[in-house]
């Protein structure tokens, strides 16, 4: 039997608007699991809270209920749910890679840069780096004429690709995709599939969000579908006096 | 990834503070002077670590005290209570127990300072280069053309003219003095770096660079370094986690990211919402 990389039990995410008096509900009840070589895909009405998952597996959001369970690469499960800082940071580093919606990276950097980062970050030599990052970003079509300049000026599409170029590159063992291919154009989303059953064959877990059932049938080994939140009024009432802000002050 | 400060429980009570001033102060109180004593309670309880190589952002709105974490842990100022350790790789040092001599040791060897006003961090009296000469001598460096070799390499690092080294800082724009206070802090290549505000209230293209600076000498140096600003552009930039501060306490703290995207505490709400 497979043991999986990622198990998720229970998962919820709301956000508590202190000013507004509010509790927004995103995801409730997430149960899911990821295997290596295997691609776990996430779909379900917008709203149903399928980027808060993802962002709840890297921490970019704090879970509000459920957990995480990710096996490292020595064989230990941890909870990411409550994992300390410097694990996450350490995990995100060697382990976990996120491609998100929109692209974050240091500005005034070349595209070259931006997609090598990961792997110099992990030690890779700087030319090395360069090297695979130039050849994923051939691999994904983008004009060899913008690779030295910085990707703020890009169009949405070629912003994407370098997006998944940077995530692409590092081959993390989780690589989570947030709709990766939502603004490409037929050729290139036809490539980006074709890089994401590449990566699938070499070991990497995948858990994307998808929106096309074509794409999710294609690509998905498992599917897990979310589904809207409760209304409103019932999670205020069930929810808000379960959660607690974080009382730990120490960093 | 190897600790090299643990800060615990670090308190400054400006005044004489008497036993209400803590229940009395911070963000519920909505107010750092103590009521009944009129004491100033800066700071209070302030944990943290800090690891090799990593930069931490203290956040907060002016007066939260952030300024004066970095003012203690520099020995500018000493604490009221609380503990720091100090970690080389052969030997801890209880920063606080340490005597005079061995502060200034540490303060001219392993650590730097950059102040948002240049006037704190570098002395006007002398030229750019002596500035860098005097924190050289201070860490046992005397042969003379060491020093200015040294003092040339670093003020070219910086990126200031060096046909401009034997100038008074006074003579410079404020970048360019912010560029000298790198290169001072750095002479001694020091593990530990505190950053006070050291982009605020330069122009957005002068900031820009000085960021860019401070991030590619921390890639080629691996220096740690606490990051005080109430950018929140600085903060995402730089930073890897933060630590909120309001009324001297800290509120919140966290990956950065996460602090930015899903902020748990009201005034952090509040600060995110109105940056965006």
């Amino acid at each position: 039997m497979k043991t999986p990389i990622l198990k998720i039990n229970g998962f919820a995410k709301h956000f508590t608007l202190h000013e507004q008096g509010k509790c927004i509900p995103s995801s409730h009840d997430v149960n899911l699991e990821v295997y290596p070589s295997e691609l776990t895909a996430l779909i379900g009405p917008t709203g149903a809270g399928k980027s808060s998952v993802l962002k709840g597996i890297y921490r970019t959001y704090l879970p509000s209920a459920g957990e995480i369970l990710y096996r490292d690469r020595h064989g230990e499960v941890i909870d990411l749910a409550t994992a300390d800082e410097y694990r996450m940071l350490q995990l995100r580093h060697e382990e976990i890679g996120f491609v998100t919606q929109f692209l974050f990276c240091l500005p005034r950097q070349s595209t070259l840069d931006v997609v090598a980062h990961p792997l110099v970050a992990r030690g890779e030599s700087r030319e090395v780096a360069r090297d695979k990052a130039a050849n994923m970003l051939a691999a994904l079509n983008l004009p060899e004429r913008l690779w030295s300049v910085s990707p703020a000026t890009f169009s949405g599409g070629e912003k994407q690709r370098v997006n998944l170029a940077r995530g692409l590159v590092a081959k993390p063992r989780l690589l989570l995709l947030d709709e990766p291919t939502a603004s490409l154009d037929p050729v290139t989303a036809e490539r980006v599939i074709g890089i994401i059953e590449d990566i699938k064959r070499e070991g990497v877990a995948m858990l994307a969000i998808f929106h096309h059932p074509e794409l999710t049938l294609r690509l998905g080994d498992r599917v897990v579908e979310l589904t809207p939140p409760l209304a409103f009024a019932d999670v205020q009432e069930t929810n808000t006096q379960k959660f607690k802000p974080q009382e730990k002050v120490y960093a | 990834m190897r600790k090299i400060l643990e800060v615990r429980n670090l308190s400054k009570i400006y005044g004489k503070g008497c036993p209400r001033c803590i229940e009395s102060t911070g963000p519920e109180q909505e107010t750092n002077m103590c009521p009944y004593c009129g004491s100033v309670v800066a700071i209070h309880d302030v944990s943290f670590d800090l690891h090799a190589g990593e930069i931490l952002g203290l956040m907060g709105e002016s007066g939260s005290g952030k300024s004066t974490v970095v003012k203690n842990l520099y020995f500018d100022q000493a604490p009221s209570d609380g503990v720091a350790r100090f970690f080389e790789a052969d030997a801890a040092h209880e920063m606080f127990q340490l005597n005079a001599a061995q502060q200034r040791r540490l303060r001219n060897q392993r650590f730097g300072m950059v102040y948002q006003n240049p006037h704190l961090g570098l002395n006007f009296g002398i030229s750019s280069g002596g500035n860098i000469a005097e924190r050289l001598l201070m860490s046992d460096v005397s042969h003379y053309g060491e020093i200015r070799a040294r003092a040339k390499e670093l003020l070219s690092r910086t990126e200031v003219l060096l046909s401009r080294m034997d100038e008074s800082p006074a003579a410079f724009s404020g970048g360019m003095q912010q560029r000298v206070q790198i290169a001072k802090a750095l002479a001694t290549n020091p593990p530990l770096l505190y950053l006070d505000e050291v982009t605020t209230g330069l122009d957005l293209s002068v900031q820009a660079r000085i960021l860019d600076l401070i991030l590619e000498i921390q890639q080629e140096r691996n220096t740690a370094m606490i990051v005080v600003t109430h950018d929140l552009g600085v903060i995402r930039l730089l930073t890897g986690r933060a630590l909120v501060m309001k009324y001297g306490r800290v509120i919140e703290s966290g990956l950065t990211d996460q602090i930015l995207e899903d902020p748990q505490h009201a005034y952090t709400q509040r600060l995110v919402a109105s940056a965006l």
